[in-house]
């Protein structure tokens, strides 16, 4: 027997764009949905509410038949590409499977297409023949990389696919995936909680609080100009490299509130430094400040 | 005040010896943060858990070194005396809070247990200890937290409740192991002051362990920088991150993102971290070092010294000067 105790909202009317070969980021702090967007483009989750479109085609309705073909063009790469290796299957024997379930017959021409894969993600093609155990946590993010790329897509969710590696295998990784986007036009939803990373690879860069977006802003209008107090929050909570600004930690009182029993009004309320009453009951809307920024915050739109 | 010199830790396997800490020194004077940064197996955390004198034996073996603690050896310590040196003189927080607090007891029983393992004090005393040290470290309304289990706490309050643990017994040095890692970006920052501020206000001395570059500009007075076991570079904060003198240092400062940076490809170090079972001869960075010349495959470098306490076992940089 189960009985339902609650819902909880993980995302609430969010409204993304993500453009043909650009980066669009998504930042966040733990629970605040990140992840369950990536899973929604996916169809990996359903919405409640509201579409999916891809290339102007409404997703939400396709069986998993009809999605069949938009499967190969959307990939995902995970934080921890070790779990999303079967330990038992060589790397190429997991790069291939994907090959086949695309309708690759031919052995020979899988093989090829390996090797090459391994190659686009500067690994030797002997690589194949070893199993994910024997690679490091990089290299492990390669070989995800190679599998994702192996069905030609045009879009990939990276859901934070650096946050576990080491600051100098990091780089690697991020000119990695600089690299493939410039060469074959990939788009990426990069998902991440890490502003540094997302500002150096973002084109437009999108604030998640609870499940709402916070702010969506053009990267060099969101570094220059932010002005949702949580996107404040966030940036000055950074700890610079630069050793002057020491000191000057800011602190955002409390913790995330539960997606159980989320506030009224705005969600960041409970946390706001500029809260005023109107925050604390009236739900508030993603508002364009000017072209391309919206905001969601009583006091940044007034009246 | 604690100096660890030469520090030398392996650990033994069936077929191979890890070569985890290979002559380690770094000191933490009184009252000051020092900051040990390096990335993941290059034996940072085994040089803090070697302080503590709780490296797993075996496979690991001290084969060398010394841990001064106010002069006195720690390694010649036996376990019944370290235990009054562990949490009352040395104190430790570590990565995850909730692997390391107990979820079948409640907070009030797990600070309490960390007090009373020291010292003697009635029931009332101690929960007023209690009260006062959830205080301390910033939890609201403490009375009725201390009634809580580790379950019901956010995870920027649990680490809080370590923290609490460790100042205990007043101790005078605090080792922090990656205390933020887990921690989102807001709540690092809260911690962050925290620390800051309990170390101003305690005049305790800490030893902070990170990977994390942004926290150490942040809260370093001096900093260790450790590659492959070694220390490769030390200095005062403004030395390694505006005038770092040994190319590793360099490079993890020039592979780090940020929005300044985009358009250009950013730096990054070549190749991968030594197996500790398999280290190269000579430098240990010198397969990824771009400065490597032929005597860094045959020589282990010397540490150079460029005044007011800075630091680098580079030979290379050192002779361009």
């Amino acid at each position: 027997m189960q009985s339902v105790i609650g819902w909880i909202k993980a995302v609430d009317g969010v409204d993304l764009t993500i453009h043909q070969g650009k980066t669009l980021g998504l930042v966040g702090e733990s629970g605040c949905g990140k992840s369950t967007i990536g899973r929604l483009i996916l169809k990996l989750l359903e919405p409640d509410e509201g579409r999916v479109m891809y290339h102007g085609q409404d997703m939400s309705g396709l069986s998993d038949e009809a999605m069949k073909p938009l499967r190969k063009e959307m990939q995902i790469i995970f934080q921890d590409p070790y779990g999303s290796l079967n330990p038992r299957m060589t790397v190429g024997q997991s790069i291939e499977e994907g090959l086949r379930t695309v309708g690759m017959k031919g052995h020979g021409e899988r093989k090829k297409k390996v090797a090459h894969l391994l190659e686009m993600v500067r690994l030797r093609p002997e690589a194949a023949a070893f199993y994910p155990h024997q690679f490091s946590g990089g290299q492990r993010q390669r070989i995800g990389i190679a599998r994702a790329l192996g069905v030609d897509p045009s879009l990939i969710i990276c859901d934070e696919p650096v946050s576990a590696l080491d600051v100098s295998i990091q780089s690697q990784i991020i000119n990695l995936l600089k690299e493939l986007q410039n060469q074959l036009g990939l788009s990426y939803l990069f998902i991440s909680h890490d502003l540094n990373v997302v500002g150096y690879l973002s084109d437009t860069i999108a604030v998640m609080y609870l499940g709402h977006i916070m702010e969506y802003a053009p990267a060099e209008v969101f570094y220059d100009n932010p002005l949702h107090p949580y996107t404040l929050a966030l940036l000055s909570a950074i700890p610079s490299s630069e050793p002057g600004d020491r000191h000057t930690l800011p602190s955002l009182a409390g913790d995330v509130p539960s997606p159980f029993n989320p506030p009224p009004g705005c969600k960041f309320q409970g946390r706001c430094p500029l809260v005023e009453d109107r925050c604390r009951k009236e739900e508030i809307s993603l508002y364009p400040v000017r072209a391309e920024h919206l905001v969601r915050c009583w006091k940044v739109i007034g009246d | 005040m604690l100096s660890v010199q030469d520090l030398k830790i392996y650990f033994i396997g069936d077929r191979s010896v890890a070569r985890a800490l290979d002559g380690a020194s770094y000191e933490v004077r009184t009252g000051e943060t020092v900051c040990l940064v390096g990335e993941s197996g290059c034996g940072k955390t085994v040089s803090a858990l070697a302080i503590l004198g709780i490296v797993p034996q075996p496979p690991g073996k001290v084969m060398g070194g010394k841990v001064l603690l106010d002069g006195q050896n720690l390694l010649d310590l036996d376990e019944e005396e370290m235990q009054q040196v562990r949490g009352k003189r040395i104190a430790m927080v570590f990565q995850e809070p909730m692997t390391s607090l107990n979820p079948v007891f409640t907070i009030e029983d797990q600070i309490s247990e960390a007090i009373m393992v020291h010292e003697k004090a009635g029931a009332n005393e101690i929960r007023k200890r209690c009260i006062q040290l959830l205080r301390d470290v910033g939890i609201p309304s403490p009375e009725e937290r201390l009634k809580d289990y580790p379950h019901q706490l956010s995870g920027g309050q649990r680490q809080r409740v370590m923290i609490a643990m460790a100042l205990a017994c007043n101790p005078d040095v605090m080792i922090a192991d990656e205390p933020t890692t887990a921690l989102d970006v807001t709540v690092q920052a809260q911690i962050l002051r925290l620390f800051q501020e309990l170390q101003q206000t305690k005049r305790m001395s800490l030893l902070y362990i990170t990977h994390d570059l942004g926290v150490v500009a942040n809260i370093a007075d001096r900093i260790y920088v450790m590659y492959a076991g070694i220390i490769v570079e030390q200095g005062d904060t403004s030395h390694i991150f505006q005038d770092s003198r040994h190319p590793y240092t360099q490079g993890l400062l020039a592979s780090l993102p940020s929005r300044t940076k985009r358009g250009g490809a950013l730096h990054s170090i070549p190749g991968l971290v030594p197996d500790p079972s398999d280290k190269p001869l000579g430098c240990p960075f010198h397969p990824r070092c771009s400065f490597a010349v032929k005597s860094c495959k045959i020589k282990f470098p010397e540490m150079y010294d460029y005044g007011e306490g800075h630091v680098s076992r580079c030979p290379v940089l050192y002779n361009k000067k």
